[in-house]
């Protein structure tokens, strides 16, 4: 799972935390927007974020972010090929 | 017949807009639309009448005056005009299409027509399809995709024929490459027939896959059996004054083509050999195509006679004059107006000075009620030529009537409820302003119109940060909203008071701005009392309405004085309590015994802190400001902090009132108290240039020894440089000091009763580096950091030795403006001034170009009722607009809340309370 060289991106301080959402939360975020899955902003399955944490595509990743004014700020990417 | 073309027309406008798509015409549908067939290659006959069957046939609209439209029965002007069409003797090539007709020829089977692709491959593409959804770029890249994959299969995987590869020859031709049963290759041509019967056999359900919709675009529309002719109202011809008739090159184009089709049907009909006939095909495709695109690469223009390359249907589109840039991404407008721009410093901010002569060319229509009808009468009957009057009438009919000296009478009397009066511009009238070029929002906004003598525009200074104007020559269009709700719209969301606030940093944009500033501080600064003269004088001249002056702060040889920080207090709101370090500040530790007793007491005694005040620490209380002069911090551009809780706790509208006094009033006291700079407010006394002195040996002195330092080998590299740079960087560092030091010793001796230093310290206008230059010392010239190094070989100039490194050498200038550069110091100037200059002009070109790729990218985002930023086909960009969803303007500098202002506020309501 962990890239080569065994270095862990994710306990970079500027790496934000990477979760893969299950099937319900899926539905439920797309329930949320009002979208369809096409209208998610993506992510390659070759992102480093993506391969250490295995996604596949199709996955729905949740992002979350610090943010100065909002604290936490939480984005979804979709992963894609590529 | 006409009543049903009214009723038709009226019905036809309640219809709505839903949708648009695009797709190709099918032949069925062109016949569908045509109102006549074209089979005369002419235009009109010998008396000037349209040929039935020709060009100008009367079925496709009318452009004579005088004559009928025999489709719709409307006379010219009012007929919009009407499709027709031509029956191709044989089909030819879209050039638009010719591309995508390859990728489809080479795509689908040759024999069955079924796209070469496994029946799961298909299956699988599908699903990814869905997946791509509106996303254009990663459409285009599995179309790509497919057509590479299918494209090299040779052998069909649904019927098993053999495939050969298809040849595009630029613009229109197709071979195959065949192979007969020796193996041996040949060429052999795809008319455009046989490419159409290939394309009808490509099912629909494969036709996604190609990129295209069966409903809108099946692939045989792409090549022609039929061709729409456009109305003659979109290529009318032109009567010059010599009475001949000239065409549109359209035309010129489709007589070509219809002389040609002819020639090509009678020829197929006599029976003429496959040459003759092919060869007039090809023509026929010729002009089609130059038809289409007249810029089609690998064929030669058609020509107008006269060698003009004609005008076609791809020209009348492309580029900046185009269809799309010229005509309707930007137009030109009426009711609008262009002139040179003037400062008015006694109209509002939100007003505009229009001169007289364009407010009685521009025109506002008025409707007629019971309650104005009197005013528009006498506005009908003063005419077009005298000022409060008005150009034109509607009746309640609709009909347009020119007011003239003539009939201006009868107009007005006629005059009555229902009808339109287009009048002239009046005093508080909504107009947009404008200056290009118009960079962000409020380049235009929405001003008040005041109609005034001469020719100008005129505006007040604080708005113009904001549209980037000077009075140097700047021209500014006006523009006057003809409906009511865009009237309303204007008002609402365009105002000027409503962009004081910038939503680029949450602070205010238009301030008070230079002299307003300078004022502010003269007017309130700690020993400033006016007179009940001068108090009387500068309230009436800045608009302040008080029903009696406050009672006077002293009272001297039994003189009434004011001090004028009890006059700026008549303009705050009675209730403004705030309180802050301003620029003038540079003894923090008078600040802070203020900044203790607020703490302590909330609301002091308003004497404690005028024994305390100090200019540097502002405290308004309850209206009243008891310490501290005003400057850029005030109300100035960025950083104007009464300005900006003005807008957020008193509204735009008050805030303007208060822009618009204190702009007033300090230009009142500027003026009357005289405020000048010269050549003497640089003037330092003998023991402080003998100090400047000083220190430039001083620095010279410290640079010869690290130079020597150097020579010897002494010195140490700084980590990551070369010995060289550590000696440039080592001796740059003392330089600089020196300069500072200089300037110090400058600042010393220079008070704030020198204007130079008001301005300034209060930020209305320029640095303290500035005035260091002038009245101490220049420092250092550099070009890209780097001291000057180039020129002569090893020296900037031919009066230094090869190698000299010295101060002096190596563009240090140690005299200041005022007393003088020397020769070569005023060639080092030139040299760092030089590299400004290149700065500006390529900084501007490049900012300039980025924002343009920036709008362009970010143009059509918006932000949905949900808080998310989202695309037009609704891909989301963010989650919650800016992270925050906060509109930056109304926050407090980027902040959603200023928690610290609303515990001030609470607090102290509960004091009052007690």
């Amino acid at each position: 799972m962990t890239a080569k060289k065994g270095f862990n991106i994710f306990e970079h301080e500027l790496v934000p935390e990477h979760r893969i959402l299950s099937e319900e939360e899926k539905r439920e975020l797309l329930k949320r927007y009002k979208i369809r899955l096409s209208q998610l902003p993506q992510m390659l399955v070759s992102d480093p974020a993506a391969v250490a944490l295995g996604a596949k595509p199709g996955d729905v990743v949740e992002i979350k972010r610090k943010s100065k004014t909002a604290g936490v700020y939480f984005y979804y990417r979709l992963v894609v090929e590529g | 017949m006409e009543l049903d073309i009214a009723l038709a027309s009226a019905k036809a406008l309640k219809k709505v807009i839903g949708s648009i798509s695009f797709g190709i015409l099918s032949p069925q549908e062109i016949r569908k639309m045509s109102a006549a067939e074209i089979t005369v290659p002419d235009t009109y006959d010998d008396d000037g009448y349209p040929i039935d069957g020709g060009l100008m046939d009367k079925r496709l609209g009318v452009i004579d005056p005088g004559l009928r439209c025999q489709t719709c029965g409307a006379k010219a002007g009012e007929c919009p005009g009407h499709f027709g069409h031509i029956e191709l003797a044989r089909p030819v090539v879209h050039v638009g299409f010719a591309k995508t007709i390859q990728r489809v020829l080479e795509s689908t089977c040759r024999e069955c027509g079924r796209i070469k692709l496994t029946d799961k491959e298909i299956e699988e593409y599908m699903k990814k399809f869905e997946l791509v959804g509106d996303r254009r770029k990663a459409r285009e890249k599995l179309i790509k995709e497919i057509h590479k994959k299918a494209k090299e299969r040779m052998v069909c995987p649904h019927c098993g024929a053999p495939q050969f590869p298809i040849k595009f020859e630029r613009p229109t031709i197709y071979w195959e490459l065949r192979r007969d049963e020796e193996g041996n290759e040949y060429k052999h041509r795809m008319m455009p027939s046989e490419v159409r019967d290939r394309l009808e056999r490509v099912p629909d359900k494969d036709l996604p896959l190609l990129g295209l919709d069966p409903k809108n675009a099946r692939p045989e529309w792409m090549i022609l059996t039929v061709l729409p002719v456009p109305p003659v109202t979109m290529r009318p011809s032109i009567t010059l004054e010599s009475g001949i008739r000239a065409e549109d090159d359209l035309t010129h184009k489709l007589v070509d083509i219809i002389r040609i089709n002819n020639r090509l049907r009678s020829n197929i009909e006599a029976g003429a050999p496959q040459l003759i006939i092919e060869d007039l095909w090809d023509l026929l495709q010729y002009h089609v195509t130059t038809y289409f695109n007249n810029e089609t690469s690998g064929i030669p223009p058609a020509k107008h006679k006269s060698g003009r390359p004609l005008k076609t249907l791809a020209q009348r589109l492309k580029g900046k004059e185009g269809r799309f840039r010229g005509n309707l991404s930007g137009k030109r407008v009426n009711f609008s107006a262009r002139t040179v721009i003037s400062p008015d410093p006694m109209i509002s901010i939100n007003e505009v000075g229009v001169p007289i002569a364009i407010a009685m060319e521009l025109t506002v229509p008025e409707k007629v009620t019971e309650f104005n009808v009197e005013k528009l009468r006498k506005m009908v009957l003063n005419g077009p030529e005298k000022y409060p009057g008005a150009n034109y009438v509607i009746d309640p009919e609709g009909g347009r009537r020119r007011i003239m000296e003539s009939n201006k009478e009868l107009l007005a009397e006629q005059l009555d409820v229902g009808w339109t009066v287009e009048r002239h511009l009046l005093d508080g009238d909504i107009v947009l302003f404008n200056r290009q070029p118009s960079l962000h929002r409020m380049s235009i906004m929405a001003h008040r119109v005041r109609v005034m003598p001469y020719k100008t525009f005129r505006l007040n200074l604080p708005v113009c940060p904001s549209y980037n104007a000077d009075f140097d020559g700047d021209e500014m269009n006006l523009h006057v909203p003809q409906t009511e709700e865009a009237q309303a719209e204007a008002k609402i969301l365009l105002e000027v008071q409503n962009h004081i606030i910038s939503p680029r940093y949450g602070g205010p944009l238009i301030a008070g701005i230079q002299d307003h500033i300078s004022g502010g501080y003269l007017l309130t600064r700690e020993g400033a009392y006016f007179t009940r003269y001068e108090v009387e004088q500068m309230l009436m001249f800045a608009g302040v309405e008080v029903g009696e002056l406050p009672k006077p702060d002293r009272v001297e040889n039994g003189v009434e004085l004011w001090s004028g920080k009890t006059i700026f207090s008549l303009l705050l709101p009675d209730d403004l309590t705030v309180w802050y370090r301003n620029k003038l500040c540079d003894e923090p530790e008078r600040c802070e015994p203020l900044e203790r007793l607020i703490e302590e007491k909330l609301v002091p005694d308003p004497e404690e802190v005028r024994k305390l005040a100090y200019d540097g620490f502002v405290y308004i209380q309850n209206g009243k400001l008891l310490s501290g002069a005003i400057d850029k911090k005030a109300y100035g551009r960025e950083d104007g902090i009464i300005l900006d809780i003005m807008v957020r706790e008193y509204g735009p509208e008050r805030a303007r009132l208060f822009l618009d006094q204190v702009t007033k009033l300090t230009i009142w006291v500027i003026t009357h108290r005289g405020f000048t700079t010269a050549i003497d407010d640089e003037d330092l006394p003998e023991e402080a240039l003998d100090r400047i002195k000083e220190i430039i040996r001083e620095a010279e002195e410290r640079v010869r020894r690290l130079i020597e330092a150097y020579r010897a080998g002494e010195l140490e590299p700084l980590p990551g440089k070369t010995l060289e740079e550590t000696l440039e960087s080592k001796i740059m560092a003392v330089l600089a000091e020196s300069r500072d030091n200089a300037g110090k010793v400058a600042e010393r001796y220079l008070g704030m009763n020198n204007h130079a230093v008001i301005m300034a310290k209060t930020g209305a206008r320029g640095k303290i580096l500035n005035i260091t230059q002038m009245a101490a010392m220049l420092g250092q010239q550099s070009i890209r950091g780097k001291r000057l190094y180039r020129g002569y070989n090893g020296r900037v100039l031919s009066h230094f030795k090869k190698g000299d490194l010295t101060a002096k050498a190596r563009g240090f200038v140690v005299n200041s403006y005022k007393s003088g550069l020397t020769p070569q110091e005023y060639f080092f100037h030139a040299m760092g001034g030089r590299e400004g200059l290149v700065d500006t002009a390529v900084r501007t070109a490049q900012s300039g170009y980025m924002q343009r790729r920036l709008i362009n990218a970010l143009q059509d985002l918006k932000v949905d009722y949900d808080g998310t930023v989202r695309d037009p086909t609704g891909i989301i960009v963010q989650f919650k607009y800016g992270e925050d969803g906060v509109d930056p303007m109304k926050s407090w500098g980027g902040r959603t809340l200023n928690v610290d202002r609303i515990i001030l506020k609470t607090l102290s309501k509960v004091r009052e309370g007690e």
